[in-house]
């Protein structure tokens, strides 16, 4: 056996540029994902740093495996989505899960069906994750206390969507060094969106710092009760909000909005809240556009804009797979069998 | 669980993979097409230093790989917590390339099983080798290896461990008794 010197020489001149071995993950152990308030921050590391892994499977000349062979994914959407629930049936199939779409026009919803009953059938014929939207807030928490199937919630009401803020994230790590102290501006509609909430809280726990700015009609006082003690920062006006912004992030507005009186007029919403070259000079000099989707074609943000440099709408979209395929994949593994 | 017994140490380790780097290119009769793909964890290390001892007696440099296999896992419902899955990185175009994968230890045959379903999914190589430091026995799939740095023989009961100085501060491989520590192996 050789003694402790050589040893310790050997490991001086043979020591990796880069580490070999992550620092210690914890173990996925939730049965479903809600929201993003309750994760922890190493729970949304698990998250990025699969979606990593899955980004690179995706760049694969076959970008398709087999590890959920055997599980079945259900989109179950009661409103009506382009992106979410294509891009969640192409993450499942990329992981070789079987996949079930329904949509509440085309099924016994429409026959008058509860939620709970609709839910409590996909299980019985074998449903083992649950892609759920819904317009009403609380909707995926009631769909997870009556099923045995994972729940994802894909929006529900003005609650939260946590893939989305989870792919916002992912997208926002793969351009900045760090997100503790980077600022994050949220523009629009912050009121009735589950977008906002939900990267409030995954943004919070990663460090950043957030600033809500929109129309005093849309712009909630306080977020919840949790945040009372140390609310966001906010502002009506724009221009002042995104200098020296690292991220601005552009909501939907919905035109309906108008109607109900939260706006005076979408002109005047431009006029004051839109993104633009202009607006953007005082940003950071990398500052990153980014939008939900889907965009009202220049309102929230200018044409110049969105199909500009700083722009990473499309990314956020492409993105969302992956951060979709490490969600189904940790919540599939974790499931007892 | 009694004190693990050292059976190598660095040393020993080094001149193992002096041996195992001029064995592969002996087989492979020179470097040409030829690219180290190391299973990670510490295949990857492993890896590295065949590719360093190849530099420095053919004086060619070889393309090194990384691969992740817990995609390909046939125990993830099985086995708890899911190891967190990792990118793979392979360096080159793997058609027609001789890929030698590489590992620390060499089991059951199940995570090389993984292996050889994830190369795959990178191309078509003219062939796969295997090389590994320690080959413990219990196979459990047609499974085998082209180049063993020791053959050490096992009860099931006891583990194997290789630690490696890139990634454990120091270069041994140590027998233990009282089970798997790394689980599929």
């Amino acid at each position: 056996m050789a003694s402790a010197e050589p040893v310790a020489e050997r490991a001086e001149e043979t020591k990796a540029s880069e580490p070999e071995t992550p620092p210690p993950a914890p173990a996925w152990a939730r049965k479903d994902l809600v929201d993003t308030d309750v994760l922890s921050s190493a729970e949304m590391d698990l998250i990025l740093e699969t979606a990593e892994a899955m980004t690179e499977v995706r760049a694969r000349p076959m970008s398709r495996v087999a590890t959920l062979r055997g599980t079945t994914v259900v989109t179950l959407f009661y409103e009506q989505s382009t992106r979410t629930r294509a891009s969640f049936e192409l993450a499942a199939k990329a992981l070789g899960a079987d996949v079930v779409n329904i949509a509440s026009s085309s099924s016994s919803v429409e026959k008058g069906e509860s939620l709970i009953d609709t839910v409590r059938t996909l299980e019985a014929i074998g449903a083992d994750l649950l892609v759920l939207r819904h317009p009403s807030s609380g909707a995926a928490t009631l769909a997870s206390r009556h099923t045995g199937a994972s729940v994802i919630n894909a929006g529900d009401g003005m609650h939260a969507h946590p893939t989305q803020a989870l792919l916002d994230l992912y997208t926002m790590r793969r351009h900045l060094d760090d997100l503790r102290g980077a600022k994050v501006v949220i523009v629009g509609d912050i009121l009735h969106s589950r977008v906002a909430r939900s990267n409030i809280w995954a943004l919070r726990a990663a460090g950043a710092r957030v600033v809500l700015c929109g129309p005093a009609t849309l712009l909630p006082r306080s977020f919840s009760d949790a945040l009372e003690s140390e609310p966001c920062e906010t502002s009506t006006d724009l221009d002042g909000a995104i200098a020296d912004a690292d991220v601005v992030m552009a909501l939907r507005i919905q035109r309906e909005r108008q109607e109900q009186g939260f706006l005076p007029s979408l002109r005047e919403y431009v006029q004051r809240y839109q993104v633009t070259e202009e607006r953007l000079a005082t940003a950071q000099p990398g500052v990153l556009v980014m939008h939900p989707g889907p965009m009202n074609e220049g309102i929230e943000v200018a044409p110049d804009v969105v199909r500009g440099l700083r722009s990473v709408v499309e990314e956020q979209v492409a993105n969302g797979v992956a951060v979709r395929m490490a969600i189904l994949y940790l919540l599939a593994t974790a499931r007892p069998r | 669980m009694t004190s693990p017994l050292e059976l190598q140490g660095g040393d020993e380790i080094a001149r193992t993979i002096r041996r195992l780097a001029h064995e592969i290119v002996e087989s492979n009769g020179g470097t040409d097409e030829l690219l180290l793909v190391g299973l990670l964890t510490r295949g990857v290390p492993l890896a590295k230093r065949l590719a360093a001892a190849i530099e420095t007696f053919e004086g060619a440099v070889l393309p090194v790989g990384r691969l992740d296999i817990g995609l390909y896992r046939d125990d993830l419902t099985r086995r708890e917590p899911p190891p967190p899955v990792r990118p793979s990185d392979i360096p080159s175009d793997i058609d027609n390339a001789t890929v030698v994968l590489v590992d620390d230890v060499l089991y059951t045959g199940r995570s090389i099983r993984a292996a050889l379903d994830a190369i795959m999914d990178f191309g078509r190589p003219a062939r796969v080798r295997l090389a590994v430091l320690v080959d413990r026995g219990h196979r459990e799939l047609p499974i085998r290896p082209d180049f063993v740095g020791r053959n050490i023989p096992t009860a099931p009961s006891q583990a194997v461990e290789v630690r490696l100085a890139e990634v454990d501060g120091e270069d041994a491989v140590y027998l233990m008794e009282g089970g798997e520590r790394h689980g599929q192996r």
